[in-house]
């Protein structure tokens, strides 16, 4: 009978051997497969239903929180301002996954990161509870109400940063949409209020302050001033641009004009504070198009944004091989028309690196992250990204643009007992009928400046130069006002 | 007296390793329970102390009675068992409190059960005499869902009686009798039955005057089972009986005759019977029908596969969305949240206890506590195999226990009944080895 046991022992064996290597083929081998097949949710309930941190502004507003929910998942995603951080914050969706920050951040709001996960597994010994990551914006919510509030139902963008650190501070577009319907649980209206989103032409659900182009128009020249000063062939004085209304650049016939027929011209400073776009033009074509790519590169054109928001659209400038034999194209993009394209977070940088002696910070919405216990884990360090241009270009660039707000175009940017530097744009659009886009950018306080903003309206009737200034330039103030109310 | 070759006494050498593997085994299972408390809410249970306590005191008095009343008995078989049901109530407790607490009261009815059994058979051969009563009772206890008022169908499955308000699956106890029936049974014919005289084909087989017995008793469990739609106790039975046969009379033939007629009556089955004929269907293609017939084992399969090598922690998986988690499907809720390191733990555990309950067969001194052995050991592998085998795809998917694992009050006082005939066997071994007094 031995003999038989031993056999059955090794007929047992392989029954066994059988079960492990089944389950190695399940487990491991097919595993990929199988967790990824279209009928297995598993890894999106998982995400979907764990704890998950709060988002709050710089100023302390809750701006996405996780609330119990009597459903399988438990927990409901919930965003106690609504539309006003939508572009910023994003969404927190089932069905259509999550967006900006919501996105960018889970691994620390869902507790996953490793540091999340040790500190957990000590704190759950120590009879507490799970820990996730908090994220503090480095967004404030007053100035995110004000932008709002300022720019009302107008479409476009409002951006102010920090031109110090690069935080941005403010970054509001209208329309914007309200996170907590596509994040609801109630999935058929969840379906239903996207569609409606994604059908409105105005694009609601993309951040057009930092992933839509548009003409920047002529707060541009604040780069080609740049090229000039930088590369030594334009300084404060010198040349002096004839006085005239129109420029016809080499190799065409066509002429560049001036707003309204004016004539115009000078030294840097009256050029900048009128806007003068013969002035300008000349300034491109002399300067040439090897020089006037670099600075535009060096502002961050032809680069994608390194900042901590998903998809961040690239702000465009053609190269030099578009140049070759086209010298109309080089004076118009010199004054921000043709191909030149910028968002407004580009535009806000723009400002920004004049204020902040030439450098340009790395733009971050992410202020810090924190444990539910309050521990501090990651916090954003200002970084430079970008030099646009040397610290005495930045001086004399800056003392323009005090004159343009002074006694130029933007004097709707001036505030009493600020200065404040600034410059507009009117990025033409068509003439039947005649319409464009209103920009201003600006800086203050600027001795030492806090605040650098960029203001898009959309699409506005009228093409004349005082567009920008009369549209833009008060809602930029606002915002400026609000910011330096905040930090006396 | 034999002693280790430090001088000590074997047997109690054998119930310190018992002691030490215990405490391991309640180690294991104290860190499972408290992680999985941990997994689900993030807090420890305000009872896990007094909780804790009472599961090593539950232990420890098995391990002890397994000292005073089968000091020389295998040290490996108890340990694994409390591992086996530690780790499967802490699974249950994890997927339903209220199975939990009926889980906890069975497993104290079944130490008590293998305490008793422990206590009553004081010599496993004595059981011998009682040969023709174990063939009644083990037929007896098959018979009874049928019995008016008293079975129950769950499932479609009529294996359940209710009695006082508790649920019970008579089949478990029945094939502890008929294991034993059939140990008395062939120990007593196997001269004959190795003879085989009675000429068929190709094939020698005894005289049908002495395999009549087994072929009836096999038969009408068969068919009995048929008849309540149990179709993995069927496989079961059919693989004991062959594997005792085989055994019991040293002829290869038994198990070339025995896959002839598995193979027939497979067929048989599946040509008669739509409730086979899904399960095959399924086996060879679940993902056909993965929002009905299949979502089971669909759903177990993803299950698995997103425990993955590690498993996901305990309390931390969705293992809930399988239908009969806590039952036939218990190892694949193990399996996602402990990974295939915890599947293999599992496997190696019920390796261990085959690879002893085999070696205490060798080790017995009498054809019928061998026999037994063998019997009770292929009890507890291939319902491991079966199950295990059908909730991986491996063979077809037939509802059977997790032997000490799944929740189960019937399966697992039975289980614990069939580890004290072991090691009341095993005893016994070690008593005519010598290496302990009577």
């Amino acid at each position: 009978m031995n003999r038989q046991i031993r056999w059955l022992a090794g007929g047992l064996s392989l029954c066994f051997l059988a079960l492990f290597v089944q389950l190695n083929w399940l487990q491991v081998v097919k595993a990929d497969d199988y967790n990824s097949r279209p009928d297995n949710n598993r890894a999106v309930v998982r995400d979907f239903s764990r704890p998950r941190g709060t988002i709050e502004s710089a100023d302390g507003v809750v701006v996405a929180e996780s609330v119990e929910s009597n459903d399988r998942f438990r927990l409901q995603r919930q965003y106690p301002t609504g539309d006003l951080f939508a572009n910023v914050v994003g969404t927190f969706s089932f069905v259509y996954g999550s967006s900006g920050a919501e996105h960018l951040e889970n691994d620390d709001l869902a507790g996953q990161t490793d540091a999340l996960k040790a500190n957990s597994l000590a704190a759950a010994l120590g009879g507490g509870s799970r820990l996730v990551g908090d994220v503090t914006l480095t967004l404030r919510s007053d100035l995110q109400q004000t932008a709002k509030d300022a720019l009302g139902e107008r479409e476009g963008s409002v951006v102010a940063i920090d031109p110090r650190t690069g935080a941005v501070l403010a970054m509001w577009s209208w329309p914007s949409f309200d996170p907590n319907v596509l994040s609801s649980h109630d999935f058929d209206a969840a379906r239903q209020a996207r569609e409606l989103l994604l059908a409105d032409p105005r694009k609601p659900l993309l951040a057009n302050a930092y992933q839509e182009r548009y003409f920047p128009g002529s707060t541009f020249k604040i780069v080609t001033a740049t090229a000039g000063l930088d590369s030594g062939a334009v300084t404060a004085n010198t040349p002096i641009y004839d006085v005239r209304t129109e420029y016809i650049p080499p190799l065409t016939t066509n002429p560049i004009k001036n707003f309204g027929g004016a004539a115009c011209g000078g030294p840097l400073n009256t050029i900048l504070r009128v806007s003068c776009n013969t002035a300008f033009a000349q300034m491109g074509v002399d300067l040439g198009a090897k020089t006037m790519v670099d600075a535009a590169q060096r502002f961050g054109f032809n680069q994608t944004v390194p900042t901590d928001l998903p998809s961040p659209a690239q702000s465009n400038f053609p190269t030099e091989n578009e140049f070759v034999q086209d010298t109309p194209k080089l004076a118009q993009t010199a004054i921000g028309q043709n191909d030149v394209q910028a968002t407004p977070l580009e535009m806000a940088m723009v400002a920004g690196a004049v204020a902040n002696e030439g450098i340009i910070m790395t733009p971050h919405v992410i202020a810090e992250v924190r444990d539910s216990k309050g521990k501090l884990l990651r916090r954003f360090n200002p970084t430079p990204w970008l030099t646009a241009m040397k610290p005495t270009t930045a001086t004399t660039l800056k003392e323009a643009m005090i004159g343009v707000v002074r006694n130029g175009t933007a004097t709707r940017l001036s505030i009493a007992g600020v200065v404040v530097a600034g410059k507009t744009g009117t990025a033409q659009l068509g003439t039947t009928p005649p319409s464009s886009h209103a920009w201003v950018v600006g800086f203050a306080p600027a001795d030492d400046p806090v605040i650098a903003v960029a203001v898009l309206v959309k699409a506005q009737p009228g093409v004349s130069e005082v567009t920008g200034g009369a549209v833009a330039a008060p809602i930029a103030r606002e915002v400026i006002v609000k910011a330096l109310a905040a930090h006396p | 007296m034999i002693t280790t070759p430090f001088g000590r006494p074997i047997a109690r050498a054998r119930r310190s390793t018992e002691l030490g593997l215990v405490l391991v085994g309640f180690a294991i299972t104290a860190a499972a329970y408290t992680l999985g408390a941990l997994g689900r809410t993030a807090t420890l249970p305000a009872n896990i102390f007094p909780f804790l306590g009472v599961v090593l005191g539950l232990l420890l008095v098995a391990h002890i009675a397994t000292r005073i009343l089968a000091p020389g008995a295998d040290p490996i078989l108890l340990p694994m068992a409390a591992l086996l049901n530690g780790i499967g109530y802490v699974f249950i407790a994890r997927l339903d409190k209220k199975l939990a607490g009926l889980q906890a009261t069975w497993t104290f009815i079944g130490v008590g059960a293998f305490i008793a059994t422990l206590a009553l058979v004081r010599r496993a051969r004595d059981l011998r005499r009682f040969t023709w009563t174990f063939a009644l009772v083990g037929l007896g206890l098959l018979m009874l869902p049928f019995v008016p008022h008293l079975g129950r169908s769950v499932n479609a499955s009529r294996i359940w009686i209710r009695f006082g308000g508790i649920n019970f699956q008579p089949g478990e106890f029945a094939k502890l009798a008929l294991a034993l029936f059939f140990a008395a049974y062939l120990v007593d014919r196997r001269e004959l039955l190795a003879m085989a005289t009675w000429r068929v084909g190709p094939f020698r087989l005894p005289q049908p005057r002495d395999l009549a017995p087994v072929l009836v008793a096999w038969a009408v469990s068969l068919v009995i089972m048929t008849g309540q739609r149990d179709l993995g106790s069927s496989l079961l039975f059919f693989a004991l009986f062959v594997v005792m046969l085989w055994v019991a009379s040293e002829r290869a033939s038994y198990l070339g005759i025995g896959t002839l007629l598995f193979a027939g009556g497979a067929y048989g089955a599946w040509r008669m019977f739509d409730h086979v004929k899904t399960r095959v269907t399924i086996w060879l293609n679940p993902w056909k029908t993965a929002q009905t017939s299949g979502y089971q084992i669909v759903q177990g399969a993803y299950a698995l596969a997103w425990g993955g090598i590690t498993g996901t922690g305990i309390g931390l998986g969705d293992p809930a969305r399988v239908p009969a988690i806590p039952t036939d499907f218990i190892l694949v809720a193990i399996g996602e949240e402990l990974g295939l390191l915890g599947t293999t733990a599992v496997l190696v555990a019920y390796l261990f206890m085959v690879g002893s309950g085999l070696r205490i067969a060798i080790r017995a001194q009498h054809p019928f506590e061998k026999l037994l052995a063998v019997g009770l050991t292929t009890i507890l592998g291939v319902q491991a195999f079966v199950i295990i085998g059908g909730v991986t795809r491996l063979v077809p998917l037939t509802g059977v226990t997790l032997p000490f694992v799944s929740y189960g009050g019937s399966s697992l006082v039975a289980n614990y009944v069939l580890l004290a005939l072991l090691l009341r066997i095993s005893h016994d071994g070690a008593v005519e080895a010598g290496e302990v007094s009577g």
